[in-house]
């Protein structure tokens, strides 16, 4: 599978990330390289066999549905690049 | 004797017997980075004045009787660990003004034992890398050279490479770093160090900035296995703040180093006999076995049949869950903003100024493969490759209790090399990153050098949640090996 310039613009504004000039073909082209050494995979049978997602071997705990932290506005918005009062702001969405 | 030069065991002696304080042993630290640090760029952020009073403190605590298992040891912190009220960048642009409110578990368990930081060291970018190269705050220069000392500039490995170049050339007696695909083992290989990745669950990932969450493992790096042993039983525990974290108890890793190999059943792994390996890192994985033989250990010769195919599974895996993870930086509740016309240009702008080339090409590489269409044909299709690898694991962890291998396929090689090919620098991790995808522990022992005397390295493998093996073959190898070479570029050199 190859990735046509148009796939890489469509998956580039799922990812959020903003392409300047020309550099759609640069990634087209590295992306093109990764997937090509990436497809030896299809040569393994993997035929009946359960997909492993994580290493961890056991099963999630559960913990006691209880407030156990919060109540902490200010350290929360300390980072925030933008904020009014309690909240974090950002650009007006809705017209 | 300069302080620098002590090791952790070493020093903790020293300072039980008064021979020392933390203050003088921290302070000898930061005149090193001081000195050493504008040339290497293993730190990317220096806390003197905190590390000198953490160092007070505890010199106070010693005479009050309270002594913790790192009482006064000086460390440095991979910038990828949270650390309440110290910038945390990940190496990243899009971090460079993030200042966590809280502690990740990892260094909190190294605070209440007692240890002293020194500051927050360099790493790829989201430790996304195997040189270090992709850092926003510039490139760490190894401190070994080739022997001809031709002047060329060596990578010290990545990610944690600042932690493996400030270990090597004594500008910290031990340092945390995570491992990924190999980014303990590597950097530590290339600097002629320790390090081990831990079994998947020992050490909490909470308050460690997320790359790719079923694979990052952070663990230590010092410049003795039992150095880490020791700052690994800190640096464990179980965390009820990360649902992945183990309910085990953490054994006494220092004592395994001292257990030897009798009886012990060693794996060598064909599969991990690579085309065009150069003859010297052949020639020490042989010595390593022939080691462990003399110690009493059978060698037995095993096969890992998937293992060709554990990095393109990985380079599915890991971008997938990176694509992930990344989501988060947005510019809207911490990080760097990039303003844009509406919110998502705002998204788009803020992402695109923030991160590097490498972080973009994985962002893009994991939200391909996750993509409606794709996701059977990528990411399914590793998942079920990667039980397979692990399965190959298992089948040998019956006839063996541990597995010795290269660390890595060459030694350090020159800075600019690699760059133009992503899949060149993705094959350094060709022999790490399988234990990354089956779980396992395994760790970098020093064992020799190549002909231009840069450092080598073997890995030692073992079992889910046996570090102590693990460490007993390790601290075999490290005693029979005595090695004497010192890299070029280090404190009071």
């Amino acid at each position: 599978m190859s990735l046509d310039l148009k796939t890489v613009r469509r998956v580039a504004s799922l990812a959020r990330l903003h392409l300047e000039e020309g550099e759609d073909q640069r990634l087209q082209a590295e992306l093109n390289g990764i997937l090509g050494w990436i497809e030896q995979l299809q040569a393994v049978d993997t035929t009946g066999v359960e997909p492993l997602s994580g290493a961890g071997g056991t099963a999630m705990p559960m913990h006691d549905d209880v407030v156990n932290d919060g109540g902490k506005a200010e350290a929360v918005l300390a980072n925030a690049p933008d904020r009014v009062g309690e909240f974090f702001a950002v650009p007006k969405v809705v017209e | 004797m300069n302080p620098t030069d002590f090791t952790i065991r070493g020093a903790l002696e020293a300072l039980n017997e008064g021979l020392v304080t933390s203050e003088a042993l921290t302070q000898a630290h930061l005149e090193a980075i001081a000195a050493l640090n504008p040339r290497l760029n293993a730190f990317i952020t220096v806390t003197a004045e905190r590390a000198l009073e953490a160092a007070r403190a505890s010199d106070k605590r010693r005479s009050d009787g309270i002594v913790g298992k790192l009482e006064g040891i000086p460390l440095a912190i991979k910038d990828l660990f949270c650390t309440e009220g110290v910038r945390t960048t990940a190496a990243s642009r899009i971090l460079g003004n993030f200042t966590p409110p809280y502690e990740s578990t990892v260094t909190a368990n190294l605070l209440r034992d007692g240890a002293v930081f020194l500051g927050k060291v360099n790493l790829d970018e989201f430790a996304m890398g195997s040189s270090n190269a992709t850092s926003a705050y510039g490139p760490v220069e190894n401190p070994w050279k080739r022997g001809n000392d031709d002047g060329t500039t060596l990578v010290p490995g990545g990610s944690s490479g600042g932690s493996a170049a400030a270990v090597a050339a004594r500008l910290a007696l031990g340092a945390t770093a995570t491992d990924t695909g190999g980014s303990i083992r590597q950097p530590a290989a290339f600097c002629g160090i320790a390090g081990i990745k831990p079994t998947y669950g020992r050490c909490s990932r909470w308050g460690v900035v997320a790359f790719a969450s079923s694979l990052d493992t952070p663990g230590p790096v010092a410049r003795t296995v039992e150095d880490c042993a020791i700052l690994l039983e800190s640096m464990s525990g179980h965390d009820p703040k990360d649902s992945t974290s183990a309910n085990l108890p953490v054994p006494d890793f220092a004592a395994a180093c001292a257990r030897g190999v009798k009886g012990l059943r060693i794996g060598v792994p064909r599969e991990y006999r690579l085309e065009g390996m150069p003859e010297e890192i052949e020639a020490l994985w042989q010595q390593g076995l022939a080691w462990l033989r003399a110690e009493g250990a059978e060698i037995v010769d095993i096969s890992l049949p998937h293992t060709k195919y554990a990095l393109p599974t990985y380079y599915i895996v890991a971008p997938a869950e990176a694509s992930s993870n990344l989501a988060r930086y947005d510019g809207v509740r911490y990080g760097a903003r990039v303003g844009g016309e509406d919110l998502k240009d705002l998204y788009e702008r803020t992402r695109a100024a923030g991160f590097g080339d490498e972080v973009k090409r994985r962002i893009m590489i994991g939200t391909y493969v996750l993509s409606a269409g794709y996701y059977d044909a990528y990411y399914l299709k590793a998942q079920k490759v990667r039980a397979l690898i692990k399965r190959d694991f298992d089948e040998a962890f019956g006839k063996v209790d541990a597995i010795v291998t290269p660390a890595t396929p060459s030694a350090a090689f020159a800075a600019g090399e690699k760059q133009d090919d992503p899949v060149a620098m993705y094959l350094n991790d060709v022999f790490t990153v399988t234990a990354n995808l089956a779980g396992i522990p395994g760790m970098t022992v020093p064992a020799g050098y190549d002909r231009q005397s840069l450092p080598l390295g073997l890995q030692v493998l073992a079992r889910d949640f046996d570090e102590e093996t693990v460490f007993a073959v390790s601290a075999t190898i490290e005693r029979a090996a005595n090695l004497t070479k010192l890299p070029q570029v280090r404190a009071f050199a």
